[in-house]
């Protein structure tokens, strides 16, 4: 038996499907008291991708946490990715991971093997990232989960916060879209093989090599794409920013076959979350439901999204395809002017809506 | 023909669905039973891509959803093959075990937690890659056999793949339910006795 465990029938929700919904977490927050240091440059008030604390003009702490049940059969896979997903948080701000802590909980009868690949493909990850394990802690849980804490380094002058954006700005994201789509198939057992490893392939990708590119353009705002699904992380931007966002639907590379399985219905709780929380902003009239869908299924270990100036757009464009580390560079949307009483989110299309 | 998808994480009810759709005749509606929004949502979805008419019911609290076929469906080249290739793996893919489930929980502890936990593992006993030889349900697993069982598809599935499936008949007749039994056949201990010194592995849980 013991090699026959699939490790995705341990979990209840699939990767970051199962965070909790925006809205919810919101709810969950409210009345409790923020404390006002001015050196928390980036505070959980923010809504941003990690906290950033200063501790001189030019550094300052990059905090994140990120964990969640298996998402893969393969226990180095899902280790990698789960480490690649909370190492991106820190990317997402612009930083650089120093130091990491394993969070882990595994069922008591879980074969050791087992538990040892898992904690191998984090730290693989981790050095790859350029950082270290420092430590950790682990507990019994009928259901295994894995992450990390992250801390990383960044200049606060430079770092990329999700309420940067300028109008004229435009959007740039970094992966295909559609992992919890092909995820969600997987459990289902209606896909295997080659195209489960394309989407473990994307999401074990670090987005390191997106995050050193942008360094070096006019990158305005940035953050990473995982559970509110590219739809809540780009109102998030948009509201941040009190600007509006036109979106190139059209413009999204796409994993094989996401589409369809979204038409058959194959979409995670997180999907309907995500739609109820951000549809009110996001004027989806022109879109087909199944292209919506993906829009708003969540992602796991998702690609990094950025505003960069207009006319650096193209050159972000061409360096970020340089080097094939990049699984995806795209233009996908622009930022406009908000107008009172429309919706941030204006989805276009050359499709005709079902 | 009606389908139980209750309690079934995403995206079974949609596999569970997908895998019966084709086995239905001419005009024939299929009523899947479910109690999540997110089961109606996706299945809402899976009949406006199969062409298939839709309704939800609900009825003291048990939501169901029927799709009615508009067209023949073939279960050729599609994910409903693969949905089905999923549902009913080869018979050869069986490994010499015997597992004896003779508990309605599984472990010590929360009982609605172990209900859980247990009819989580038959779920996967019958979905692996390879089910065991026999599985042999006695005392607290008796009634997982008969009707009313929220097992009864999984353990349907695991007789389709050629595992011998057994209740102890003592157990049944204690419990007053032999007439209920839905799935597999009845044994008595001579031969669990038999199971249990011929086979090389024996699991009881």
């Amino acid at each position: 038996m013991e090699k026959d465990i699939k490790l995705t029938k341990l979990a209840e929700c699939a990767g970051c499907g199962a965070k909790v919904g925006a809205g919810e977490l919101a709810r969950l927050l409210k009345d409790i008291s923020v404390i006002h240091d001015p050196d928390l440059l980036v505070g959980f008030d923010k809504s941003d991708d990690a906290a950033v604390y200063r501790i001189t003009d030019d550094i300052a702490l990059v905090e994140t946490v990120d964990f969640f049940p298996p998402i893969a059969d393969d226990p180095f896979t899902y280790g990698a990715i789960a480490a690649a997903n909370a190492l991106s948080d820190v990317y997402a701000m612009g930083g650089e991971p120093k130091v990491a802590l394993n969070i882990m909980a595994v069922p008591e009868d879980m074969p050791k093997e087992l538990v040892h690949e898992i904690l191998r493909g984090g730290y693989e990850k981790v050095y790859e990232a350029g950082a270290s394990i420092v430590g950790g802690h682990s507990i019994y849980d009928e259901e295994p989960k894995y992450g990390l804490a992250v801390t990383g380094l960044v200049n606060p002058a430079r770092m990329f916060t999700n309420s940067g954006a300028r109008v004229g700005d435009v959007l740039v994201y970094t992966k295909p879209l559609g992992i919890g789509e092909v995820v969600t198939a997987a459990k289902g057992g209606l896909v295997e093989g080659e195209a489960v490893r394309q989407a473990e392939k994307v999401m074990m990708t670090l987005n390191r090599y997106a995050r050193d590119v942008m360094v070096r353009h006019d990158v305005h705002a940035a953050t990473d794409v995982t559970g509110f699904a590219m739809m809540g992380h780009m109102l998030e931007m948009a509201q941040g920013a009190g600007v509006a966002i036109e979106v190139d639907v059209d413009a999204f590379e796409l994993l094989p076959e996401v589409r369809s399985w979204a038409r058959m219905g194959i979409l995670p709780a997180g999907m309907y979350r995500n739609r109820r929380y951000a549809e009110s902003q996001v004027d989806v009239r022109d879109v087909p439901q199944d292209m919506a869908d993906v829009l708003f299924c969540p992602e796991t270990s998702g690609g990094l999204l950025a505003c960069v100036a207009a006319d650096d757009a193209d050159g972000l464009v061409d360096d970020l395809g340089a080097d094939g580390r990049v699984p995806s560079a795209r233009v996908v949307g622009r930022v406009v002017e908000h107008e009172e009483g429309s919706r941030r989110i204006r989805l276009n299309t050359r499709e005709t809506a079902r | 023909m009606d389908v139980d998808a209750r309690n079934q994480a995403c995206p079974r009810p949609v596999v569970l669905t997908l895998s019966a759709l084709p086995r239905l005749a001419p005009g024939e509606t299929l009523n899947v039973l479910v109690n999540d929004e997110v089961a109606t949502n996706n299945l809402r979805r899976l009949a406006e891509e199969k062409n298939c008419g839709f309704a939800v019911s609900v009825n003291a609290g048990e939501t169901t959803v029927s799709l009615t076929p508009r067209e023949r469906l073939e279960a050729s080249g599609s994910a409903e093959q693969e949905a089905s290739a999923y549902c009913d793996v080869p018979a050869a893919s069986q490994n010499p075990s015997a597992v004896l489930v003779g508990s309605a929980t599984l472990g010590k502890g929360d009982d609605v937690l172990g209900a859980k936990l247990m009819s989580g593992l038959i779920y996967a006993l019958a979905h692996g890659e390879e089910v065991p030889k026999t599985v042999i349900f006695y005392n607290g697993g008796a009634p997982f056999c008969c009707e009313g069982s929220e097992s009864l598809e999984d353990i349907r599935e695991l007789a389709a793949r050629g595992c011998e499936v057994l209740t102890c008949g003592t157990c049944l007749d204690f419990l007053g339910i032999r007439d209920k039994l839905a799935v597999g056949g009845v044994t008595n201990l001579y031969h669990i006795g038999e199971v249990i010194s011929s086979t090389p592995g024996v699991t009881s849980i």
